[in-house]
């Protein structure tokens, strides 16, 4: 028998703490797959945010440590500028870096540091309940929007690809989803990239995975993947925004 | 060593830190504690260190936490408003167990205040500003040359414990010049299997506060305050001048316990037996320096409305004999000033 | 024939393999797991042509695939 598919060495036995049907998991998969195949498990520190992931780190054999809310960028930071061999990821949600950790991530891309940072974008608040998040689209409905997201008090959804890819600290750029098998596979590619720069002296490189989020929405598993196309894409385009080639190294 | 050589308080901090192997500095300009970072950006290539100015003390307080999590000697410096921006942090490397060095210089409060001497974060360090049930070592010294000295111990001690250590300074001590003997460099030496270095070779390390029900969450914590019992029963460091004979002993640290050894100095002169408890850690707060000492007046000076002198009042026998005086605003009372407070207190 | 190992307890019933399948054989089953979900069944298995797709929409890593050669 040839294996097609096997579960990554790296995961533990730990059954997630994701809602079934959440983006997260789907990701944390692909992470998985791209550690055991880049062998990056004995040369890296994971570093973890609050948010539906903030039990993340029990999932993998692998160094890792779970940040304050929103200070990922900046934990990862120490423990990159002190360790600049290893592979070094930072992962967070619309909650810890929009909000609670704007500053972070936009300084962590002022100073060009050299991890690779993944972004989920659920438009929502997923873990305390589903309240409404930076990320949250006008009109929709959530705990703390229960009329509708409005801009008088709310102001709009923040684009952070394109703002990351504005940055002269940021080498690469690009949003991406996970709502389709093909969706997956760019994904995986796109993460890749992002784990790949890491080395190549070049500043922070971003990847944001529009995920579904079918608890916080009120939607069944598929028609939040549904809700990806018809109302989260065309306010958050996919695609790379910045691309390496662009960026000299440092 | 021998060499004595004439430092600004900062400045000799900074360089101890270095000469401790402190090779990692995040930090964020703040009156007045700026020349500290600014000492280890200058030294940055001649000495092979990592400085970054971080964007906010936020930021600061956690990138040393993360290079304190890869077992790496580590430093950030602020003052009381930064300080109060840190909390967060701080109950994060108290529970995460991460050994970085905190110095906090004081300035008059509480918001913006003035960046003249104070001693009003006494309850912020000592109690802990952070949330949840923690403590961090609390070291304070009165003189640059003390200061030299503490720093070092510092890393020796946060990396005893696996718990941040604060160096508690104030803007006198920090801008002051004075006559040091430098001490010697240091080497790290103690058991980093614990930190996030990659996995190679061992098991990996998961560092998390976040817990997971209440029977592993009170487990953790009982873990935690079993350390800060081993800190309380094995640190505690005072220094006491003249109290076997005293009726009146003096209650002062930092700045204060100088202009306190000078009222004192007044005092005897004029015939009062007066003593003087100098507190050098803060937390654990040196009860043993009280013992044996009787049942007397105390007078505690702060340059505050008042913070160590509940402490005090915990300790002796008779908190009504615990008095106090203090100056608010950046004032820093003379020797006369309290010598002259002394006197009111009417003792025999 | 291939083979497709769904690991029983892992399973949350999100849907995904089901909807994605190419060869529409996979089906929500009846057997409950520890945590209350029903995980699917493949069936028949000797129409999959293992391409893995289920694999790869899981979002628990909870589907294996063999492919027999």
């Amino acid at each position: 028998m040839k294996t097609i598919y096997k579960r990554p060495e790296v995961f533990t036995d730990v059954n997630t703490s994701y809602c079934g049907g959440c983006g997260h998991g789907i990701v944390n998969k692909l992470i998985a797959e791209l550690i055991d195949e880049m062998e990056l498990r004995e040369k890296g520190i994971l570093v973890w945010p609050i948010g539906c992931s903030v039990y993340a780190d029990k999932y993998y054999k692998m160094d890792a440590i779970c940040a304050l809310h929103g200070r990922a960028p900046a934990l990862a930071t120490g423990i990159k500028r002190s360790l600049p061999d290893k592979f070094v990821m930072v992962y967070q949600g619309d909650g810890d870096m929009v909000s609670e950790g704007m500053a972070e991530i936009m300084h962590a891309a002022v100073r060009a540091e050299n991890f690779s940072v993944i972004f989920i974008n659920n438009a929502i608040y997923g873990m305390t309940g589903g309240q409404m998040a930076p990320t949250t689209l006008l009109g929709q409905v959530t705990s703390t929007s229960p009329y509708g997201r409005a801009v008088a008090s709310s102001g709009y959804p923040v684009n952070m690809a394109e703002i990351m890819a504005n940055m002269p600290g940021v080498c690469y750029s690009e949003r991406v989803t996970v709502n389709t098998p093909q969706r997956i596979t760019a994904t995986k590619k796109a993460l890749k990239k992002a784990f790949e720069l890491q080395f190549e002296n070049k500043g922070l490189s971003f990847v944001e995975v529009l995920s579904p989020c079918p608890t916080g929405w009120g939607k069944k598993p598929i028609d939040a993947m549904k809700m990806v196309d018809e109302q989260l894409i065309p306010i958050y385009p996919l695609g790379a925004f910045k691309s390496p080639e662009e960026v000299p190294a440092k | 060593m021998g060499e004595k050589v004439f430092l600004q308080g900062n400045v000799a901090l900074a360089e101890s830190a270095i000469r401790a192997g402190c090779k990692y500095f995040f930090g964020y300009p703040i009156t007045p504690s700026s020349e500290v970072p600014e000492y280890y950006a200058r030294k940055a290539q001649e000495e092979g260190l990592v400085f970054v100015q971080g964007e906010t003390e936020v930021a600061c307080f956690n990138m040393i936490a993360g290079t304190a999590a890869t077992g790496k000697r580590v430093m950030t410096a602020t003052a009381g408003p930064g300080f109060s921006l840190g909390q967060e942090a701080m109950s994060y490397m108290a529970a995460a167990g991460l050994p970085a060095v905190v110095v906090e210089v004081m300035r008059p409060g509480p918001a913006d205040g003035e960046i003249l001497a104070s001693q009003g974060d006494y309850f912020q360090a000592v109690k802990g500003g952070g949330h949840g049930d923690y403590n961090t070592l609390v070291l304070a010294p009165c003189s640059v040359q003390e200061m030299c000295e503490l720093i070092q111990d510092c890393f020796e001690l946060a990396e005893k414990y696996r718990n941040p250590v604060i160096l508690l300074s104030d803007a006198l001590l920090a801008k002051m010049r004075e006559n040091v003997e430098l001490p010697g460099r240091k080497e790290q030496n103690c058991d980093l299997s614990w930190a996030l270095t990659g996995c190679a070779g061992r098991k990996h390390n998961v560092m998390t506060t976040c817990g997971d029900g209440a029977a592993q969450w009170e487990k953790y914590n009982l873990d935690l305050q079993e350390k800060f019992a081993k800190i309380k029963a094995n640190e505690e460091r005072w220094e006491n001048y003249q109290t076997e004979d005293a009726d009146i002993i003096l209650v002062a640290y930092g700045s204060m316990a100088r202009v306190a050894m000078g009222a004192m100095k007044l005092a005897r002169e004029a015939g009062l037996k007066v003593g003087l408890v100098r507190p050098i850690s803060l937390w654990p707060f040196p009860v043993k320096a009280f013992e044996g000492l009787g049942d007397k007046t105390f007078l505690v000076t702060e340059l505050s409305a008042g913070q160590m002198v509940e402490d005090v009042k915990l300790t002796v026998p008779h908190k009504e004999n615990v008095h106090f005086y203090g100056r608010l605003g950046g004032f820093v009372p003379s020797p006369k000033e309290i010598f002259e407070q002394i006197k009111k207190l009417g003792v025999k | 024939m291939n083979q497709v190992v769904i690991n029983f307890d892992l399973c949350k019933e999100c849907g995904y393999c089901v909807n994605f399948c190419p060869k529409k054989i996979i089906a929500i089953g009846s057997k409950i797991n520890k945590r209350g979900y029903y995980p699917p069944v493949i069936e028949p298995m000797e129409a999959c042509i293992a391409c893995g797709t289920c694999a790869k929409v899981c979002p628990e890593a909870a589907i294996e695939v063999y492919k027999d050669i």
